[in-house]
């Protein structure tokens, strides 16, 4: 170790791993449904792309975990973003792409993506 | 990027209760499940909160699981890890809050009043892998004392901050540095003292098994401080996780070079070794311990020459506790502000607590300075179990004494604890209830002393001997008044004349037993009665004709056949054959059995 910023290097790359444990009581919380039915319809990668990309971006106050059937199997895989003074988005039939622009748009920025959400997807909408 | 976090204690309680056959079942059965590239498994230092070990947290959710087995784990994989549905079966108790919600672990009262210093990474990273550490702001205080301050800026920091020493004493840590410093010498040692003798105290165990590379900074920055560029750790081979921990985190470091020569760039070198020791208590005391490392038996020698002057190998050396290391690193990052902040004015800082005896939650509780005895036993410790009443707790182990209950409002610092005939020592507390007999509470710890004194010097080898002659004339019923008299002259003369920390200690379970508890040593020898019921020579048993109906319950479980009498009869116990064993009084539904 020859210098302070070796140090703070290794340190970087492993504090998104660490703050993992931390997180209990974060802000913003994003729930992947991965119950039977969200599983089946692809909730999996949906989930791993919301856990990296938060990472990546080094959102501290947001925590991702999963959760279990919320009863709307047909709108899997379900994504429900929780902020504590802001009503509950729930955004339906993710995927790993959707989820992208979900943290970009929505946990980075602030804009609900209103078109992934179950307002704009439920059926007889239009 | 792992979504999911399990961690499982690896400390030595919980592996003792299957805590490695846990990760193994873990893994594969994350395996199997196909979930190993999402969910890590990693083994950490203790939670604390042994009595409801094996403990697994699986974060991010921070779901608490107590008492896993092995076969729980496929539930736990399924469920959780799998479909994000926590077992609420498993969770601890207290954090459950109604069917849908939990509550954090910070919020249950064991964690609730407690500050995490010295065990801040103890239970959070994986203590065999250094970059965890180093996500924890871990060899940031190394870097910054190397690259931005001047030894003797190190250690006016380490004197402002106030640390005293953690093993018991409190010696001013800084004070310690400044006299080794103030030593010109081409060669100086950084020791730490790992050996943590005391019965029933395991602080320093889980500090290195859950945080090792916090204490190889700290010895580093005390070699900066000091001069010294050469360190050992002394530590007792009963500890093997302890000491297999510390093997990894020196490997680990040197390969970073945080170990080794010309660190960060600044000229200064530093290495370390571990020392083992065979696990005698006088080793604990610092000129035996450094006389061990020498390779001789290990005596202690007359003081002066303190170790600052003439230490390890006749150099000046810094010897520190594990505990006093383990908050240096947050005292160079934080400030002696800060660390002044926390505790009371003589006593900054927190303190690790081993709890132990008859008490709820037994495990480790790190409380700032000043908390209360009535809060760490009550609140964190969750009182005494099965509806006994607390009657006294004995902190600082063979060396300390008790504090009894009238004094439970006692803000806990070293001159509080001294003051009412105590000692904080390394930190084990033991609780007691009205059960435990105070003679007999003198008489396991003299016990102790006697086996461990070295025999060096006369008073600490023949004194406590004849110390514990007299309490085992007292508890067999044979002793007088004279005798506590006696007794107590001859602990003063042990105290004044021994030769190290283990003699002059050796009489203060007795001493302050006898402050408090003088009316028990009396109704032994006077009355021939142990208020506690715990001196067998002094009690017996005996059932009461009116309140036996005759159910034949004592007279099966007898072990010696020592009860006779015809169903429906009142029976009779014949004291003769009778062990003392109380189970007669354990089984009976009635009440008949007396103990007196």
């Amino acid at each position: 170790m020859k210098s302070l910023a070796e140090l703070q290097a290794i340190r970087d790359k492993t504090r998104a791993a660490v703050t993992l444990r931390e997180n209990a009581e974060a802000g913003t919380r994003v729930l992947v449904g991965m119950a039977t039915c969200g599983i089946a319809a692809g909730a999996r990668p949906v989930l791993n792309a919301f856990v990296e990309e938060v990472a990546k971006r080094g959102l501290q106050d947001v925590m991702v975990t999963q959760t279990g059937c919320i009863g709307i199997c047909q709108y899997e895989p379900v994504v429900e973003v929780i902020t504590p003074g802001h009503e509950k988005v729930t955004y339906v039939k993710m995927t790993p792409e959707k989820a992208l622009r979900v943290v970009n748009d929505h946990l980075v920025n602030g804009n609900v993506v209103s078109e992934y959400t179950i307002g704009a997807n439920a059926i007889g909408a239009k | 990027m792992f979504r999911s976090n399990v961690l499982v204690c690896g400390g030595t309680g919980c592996t003792s209760s299957n805590s490695e056959q846990i990760i193994e079942k873990l893994k594969e059965e994350i395996k199997a499940q196909g979930l190993e590239k999402e969910v890590n498994v990693i083994r950490t230092g203790c939670f604390g909160l042994c009595a409801l070990g094996p403990i697994m947290v699986v974060y991010p959710e921070g779901a608490f699981y107590s008492r896993v087995t092995p076969e729980d784990v496929p539930e736990i994989v399924s469920e959780h890890l799998l479909k994000g549905r926590i077992v609420k079966r498993l969770l601890y108790q207290e954090t459950v809050v109604d069917d849908s919600t939990t509550k954090s672990l910070n919020e249950t009262t064991f964690y609730a009043k407690q500050m995490r210093i010295a065990l801040r990474n103890c239970g959070v990273i994986n203590p065999e892998n250094i970059d965890e550490y180093i996500a924890q702001d871990g060899y940031a205080a190394l870097g910054k004392a190397l690259t931005e301050m001047t030894p003797q800026e190190v250690i006016d920091l380490v004197l402002a901050s106030g640390l005293r020493g953690r093993g018991g004493a409190g010696f001013p840590t800084g004070r310690k540095w400044q006299f080794a410093a103030a030593n010109k010498a081409e060669q100086k040692y950084a020791c730490c003292n790992a050996d943590e003798g005391d019965p029933g105290a395991f602080m320093d165990r889980s500090v290195l098994e859950g945080d090792p590379h916090s204490v190889l900074e700290a010895m580093a920055i005390a070699g900066y401080a000091i001069g010294a560029n050469q360190g050992y750790i002394y530590i007792r081979a009963e500890y093997p996780i302890a000491v297999k921990r510390l093997q990894i985190a020196i490997e680990q470091a040197r390969e970073y070079g945080l170990l080794g020569k010309n660190i960060f760039d600044s000229g200064f070198d530093f290495d370390i070794d571990i020392r083992l020791g065979a696990g005698a208590f006088v080793c604990g005391e610092e000129t035996a311990l450094m006389t061990s490392i020498e390779g001789k038996r290990g005596e202690p020698r007359v003081r002066p020459p303190f170790p600052a002057v003439k230490g390890l190998f006749g150099v000046p050396t810094v010897l520190n506790n594990v505990e006093t290391y383990a908050n240096i690193p947050q005292i160079i990052l934080k400030g002696a502000d800060w660390f002044r902040s926390i505790g009371t004015e003589k006593s900054p800082g927190t303190k690790v607590f081993a709890l132990g005896g008859k008490i709820t939650n037994t495990g480790l509780v790190e409380v700032p300075m000043g908390t209360t005895l009535r809060e760490v036993v009550e609140e964190i410790g969750g009182g005494v179990p099965g509806g006994h009443h607390f009657k006294a707790a004995q902190t600082g182990g063979p060396s300390g004494g008790c504090i009894p209950a009238k004094l439970i409002d006692t803000p806990i610092d070293y001159d509080n604890l001294i003051a009412i005939g105590s000692m904080m020592g390394s930190g084990g507390l033991i609780v007691m209830d009205e059960t435990t007999c105070m003679v007999d509470i003198a008489k396991f710890f003299l016990e102790f002393t006697v086996d461990e004194s070295c025999g060096k010097c006369t008073p600490c080898r023949v004194g406590t001997k004849r110390l514990l002659e007299i309490l085992n004339k007292i508890t067999s019923g044979n002793g007088t008044l004279e005798d506590i008299d006696k007794m107590e002259e001859l602990c003063y003369y042990i105290k004044e004349n021994s030769l190290c920390g283990l003699g002059q200690t050796a009489p203060n379970p007795v001493l302050s037993t006898l402050k408090y508890y003088r009316d028990e040593y009396e109704a032994h020898v006077v009355e021939h009665r142990c208020p506690a019921g715990a001196c067998k020579a002094l009690t017996n048993y005996s059932i009461e004709a009116d309140k036996c109906k005759g159910c034949t319950l004592c007279a099966r479980n007898c072990p010696v056949g020592a009860i006779s009498g015809s169903v429906k009869q009142p029976h009779v116990i014949d004291t003769t054959k009778c062990i003392k064993c109380g189970v007669c009084m354990e089984k009976c539904k009635f009440g008949a059995v007396v103990r007196k």
